[in-house]
C-alpha cells in the first residue's frame, strides 16, 4: 500500500507562459517579503544600511544555511534528518579532544568535516540500510550524538584553539565578505546546480515524487538517499568548524535547537515538507530573510526569544496564506 | 496480530523490571516500594503526556508544541495563582486544561481546515508558544515565594501512599485507556492511522480525527502546565525546555510506529516507564547523569530497528500522507 499511489494529481490544460510562472512562483514571493524586510530594516535603524553591520548580520544565519542546502535536497527527496544540530555538538567535541593531542589546524579541520561525514553515514545506514523512518532514526541520534559530547565534555568547556584555526569563522575573503559567507555563496551554487542540472537532481524530485514509480524507473532510491543523508553530515561537519572557529571554544550544548531552524529555513524557502518540490534559491533566500529579521529586530533590542515567536509566524504564515489564497480564488471561480 | 502486540509490551516489560532489578543487586534498596512508587511519580507527567503524543502520532501526525504548550500553560497559571491567590486550585486546574486545549485546538484547526502537515505547524507553535512566555511573563521567573501554598499542594496531598501527581496519571491511563479501546473516537484514530483512504470511505472524517487528536495532547499539555509548575515550583521561559523530543521517544520506545496505526496504551505507559528508570537508576550505579542523553538516545535507535522487524508491513514516513480529507 502506498499512499502516493491515491494522490490525485490535475493537470492543467495549458500551462502557464514561463514568465507568469516565474512572477508567481515561491522564491518571488519570498524575494519580495525579503526586500521589504530589508526597506523596513533600514527605515527602523540607523545603524542597518552600512556594509559593516551587514556583514555582521550573515553571520547570524551563514552556518545554519550550509547546512540548510543539505537539508532541502533531503527533504525534497522525503526525508528528514533532525540530529544536524547534534552532528555540530560531536563534530566540535572531536575536534576538541583533538586538540587535547596537539593536532595542528588542517588536521582539526579534517577531524570536524569527517566526524559529520561519519554520523551522516551512520544515519543513512539505519534509514537505507535497515529501512526505517528518518524522523524517528534521527530524534533517536539527535540524543544519541550529543550525548557522547556530553559523556566527553560533561559541564566543561575546550578552549585554546590555535591561532590560524579562527580563520574559517572570523576572517574576512575580501573586504567585508567573510570566509562564511564566501563558502556559503559558493556552496549555494554548487547545490543549485546539483539539485537542478544534474541527472542526481532529477532522481532526487522523482524520488520524493513518488519512490515506487521512481524505483520501476531504474533510479536507485536507497543509494540516492544514502548520498543525501552522508551530504548532510558532511555539510554539518563543515559548519561545525566554522561554528567552533567563531565561537573558540566547545560545549555540549553548541548550536542545540539548530536542528528546528535549519528545516524551518528549508520548508520557508518553499521546499514541501511532503517532499517532491522547492528550490536552491527559495531557501537562499529564505536564509537571508531569517538572516534579516534576527539582525534588524536584534539592532531594536528586541530579545531573541521574541524573535523566534516572529520565526515562527513568519514559518505558519507563508505556508497558510498560499493556501488560503488559492482557495479564496477557488471560491470566487464558482 | 494482537499476540504481537502483547508479546512487544510484555518484552518491554521484562525489561523495565530487569533493569530494577539488576539495579538493586548493584545498590541496594533501589526496589524497595517507597522507591519505585517514588520513581513512578517522577515519571507521571511523561506518561500523561505521551499518552497525549500517542493519540497524535496515531493518526500519522506529529505535536513537536507539547514541550511549549505546557510552559506557556504552566507561565499562565503561575502568574495568575501568584496575582489572585484566592482562586481555588481546581478551577485553575481545570483553566490549566481550558488553555492547553485552546493552544491545541490552535494547532488542530491550522492542520483540520488548511492541511498543513502536522510536522509545520506544530515546529511553528513550538517557538511561538514559547516565545509568548517571555512577552507575559516579562522574563521573569515565578519562584516558590510567589506562589500559594496549596498550588504546590495538589501535586503532593498523599492518598493511599501515593501522591496526588501519581494519581493523576494513573486516572489520565485509565481514561485514555477508555478512550482508545472502547469508543467509536478511539477507533477512529486506530484507522486513520492505519489507512487514511479506507477511513474517508468508511465514512470517518480524517481530518476532525486529526483535530480532536490534538485537542487531546493539548489538554495534556495544558493539565501538565499545572502540575509541572507545582512539583518543581518554578515557572520561567525555559520550563521543559526540549521536552517534546522526549516525549516523542518515550513512544517511539513504547512501540508506537510513527507510521501510525500501531500502539496501545500499555506501550506507552512502559515506553514513558523505562526512560524513568534509567533516570533514576543511574545516579544511584554512580554512572554520570551526563551518560543520560547518550543512553536514551541509543534506546530510541534500538526501540525502532526491534520494532521495525516486529512490524510485518514496511515503515511509512510521518511526512506523506494521503488526500484523503476532502
Amino acid at each position: 500500500m502506498t499512499d502516493t499511489a491515491h494522490e490525485a494529481r490535475h493537470i492543467p490544460d495549458r500551462l502557464d507562459s514561463p514568465a507568469r510562472a516565474a512572477l508567481f512562483s515561491w522564491p518571488t514571493l519570498l524575494l519580495i517579503v525579503g526586500v521589504a524586510l530589508f526597506i523596513i530594516n533600514s527605515m527602523a535603524s540607523p545603524y542597518f544600511l552600512s556594509p559593516w553591520s551587514l556583514s555582521d548580520a550573515t553571520f547570524n544565519f551563514t552556518e545554519k544555511a550550509i547546512i540548510a542546502l543539505a537539508m532541502a535536497l533531503l527533504i525534497i527527496a522525503g526525508e528528514i534528518d533532525l540530529s544536524v544540530a547534534s552532528i555540530i555538538a560531536l563534530a566540535s567535541t572531536a575536534m576538541g579532544v583533538a586538540l587535547q593531542f596537539g593536532v595542528d589546524v588542517p588536521g582539526l579541520v579534517t577531524i570536524g568535516i569527517l566526524t559529520g561525514l561519519i554520523c551522516g553515514i551512520f544515519n543513512g545506514f539505519l534509514v537505507t540500510g535497515l529501512g526505517l523512518p528518518s524522523i524517528v532514526v534521527t530524534i533517536g541520534t539527535m540524543s544519541f550524538f550529543r550525548g557522547i559530547s556530553y559523556i566527553v565534555l560533561g559541564d566543561q568547556a575546550f578552549k585554546g584553539y590555535p591561532a590560524g584555526f579562527d580563520y574559517f569563522g572570523q576572517g574576512y575573503v575580501w573586504w567585508v565578505v567573510s570566509f562564511e559567507f564566501a563558502l556559503f555563496l559558493l556552496f549555494a551554487l554548487l547545490y543549485y546546480v546539483l539539485l537542478h542540472h544534474t541527472n542526481f537532481g532529477r532522481q532526487v524530485f522523482t524520488i520524493g515524487n513518488n519512490p515506487v514509480a521512481a524505483r520501476f524507473s531504474g533510479v536507485r532510491v536507497e543509494r540516492i538517499k544514502f548520498i543525501l543523508f552522508c551530504l548532510t553530515g558532511l555539510m554539518s561537519g563543515i559548519a561545525a568548524v566554522l561554528l567552533t572557529s567563531r565561537l573558540a571554544s566547545t560545549r555540549p550544548s553548541i548550536a542545540v535547537g539548530w536542528e528546528l531552524e535549519v528545516v524551518t529555513m528549508v520548508v520557508l524557502g518553499g521546499v514541501s515538507i511532503l517532499g517532491g518540490s522547492g528550490t536552491i534559491q527559495g531557501v537562499v533566500i529564505a536564509a537571508f530573510i531569517m538572516g534579516l529579521v534576527t539582525f534588524g529586530l536584534g539592532l531594536l533590542n528586541v530579545p531573541g526569544i521574541v524573535m523566534s515567536i516572529f520565526i515562527g509566524a513568519l514559518l505558519i504564515c507563508v505556508i497558510a496564506l498560499p493556501i488560503l489564497w488559492a482557495r479564496m480564488r477557488r471560491r470566487a471561480a464558482r | 496480530m494482537k499476540s504481537i502486540l502483547r508479546f512487544r509490551e510484555f518484552w518491554l516489560a521484562a525489561i523495565v523490571v530487569v533493569m530494577v532489578i539488576a539495579t538493586n543487586l548493584r545498590a541496594p534498596g533501589f526496589a524497595a516500594p517507597d522507591k519505585l512508587a517514588g520513581i513512578f511519580n517522577d515519571t507521571a507527567m511523561l506518561m500523561i503526556l505521551a499518552l497525549g503524543q500517542m493519540a497524535v502520532i496515531l493518526t500519522r501526525s506529529i505535536d513537536l508544541s507539547m514541550a511549549s504548550n505546557l510552559a506557556l500553560t504552566g507561565m499562565i497559571v503561575a502568574l495568575i495563582n501568584a496575582a489572585f491567590p484566592g482562586i481555588p486550585i481546581p478551577a485553575l486546574m481545570l483553566f490549566a486544561c481550558l488553555c492547553g486545549l485552546a493552544l491545541g485546538a490552535f494547532n488542530g484547526v491550522l492542520i483540520w481546515l488548511l492541511n498543513i502537515p502536522a510536522i509545520v505547524v506544530t515546529l511553528g507553535t513550538l517557538t511561538i508558544y514559547r516565545g509568548i512566555i517571555f512577552l507575559i511573563a516579562g522574563g521573569q521567573w515565578v519562584n516558590a515565594d510567589k506562589l500559594s501554598p496549596a498550588f504546590v499542594q495538589y501535586t503532593r496531598i498523599e492518598f493511599l501512599g501515593l501522591p496526588a501527581l501519581s494519581w493523576y496519571a494513573i486516572v489520565v491511563a485509565i481514561a485514555f485507556f477508555i478512550l482508545m479501546t472502547r469508543t467509536s473516537l478511539g477507533r477512529a484514530i486506530y484507522a486513520v492511522g492505519v489507512n487514511p483512504t479506507a477511513s474517508v470511505y468508511a465514512g470517518i472524517d480524517v481530518g476532525r480525527t486529526k483535530f480532536a487528536t490534538f485537542l487531546i495532547s493539548g489538554l495534556l499539555s495544558g493539565f501538565c502546565g499545572y502540575l509541572w509548575v507545582s512539583r518543581y515550583v518554578i515557572g520561567s521561559v525555559e520550563v521543559a525546555k526540549g521536552y517534546e523530543l522526549t516525549i516523542i521517544a518515550a513512544c517511539v520506545i513504547g512501540g508506537i510506529s510513527i507510521s501510525g496505526g500501531v500502539g496501545t496504551v500499555a506501550g506507552a505507559l512502559l515506553g514513558a516507564l523505562f526512560l524513568g528508570v534509567i533516570n533514576s537508576a543511574l545516579p544511584v550505579i554512580n554512572v554520570s547523569p551526563f551518560w543520560q542523553m547518550a543512553i536514551s538516545g541509543a534506546a530510541i535507535i534500538l526501540a525502532v530497528v526491534l520494532n521495525a522487524r516486529g512490524e510485518k508491513r514496511g515503515s511509512r514516513l510521518i511526512l506523506r500522507e494521503a488526500e484523503a480529507t476532502s
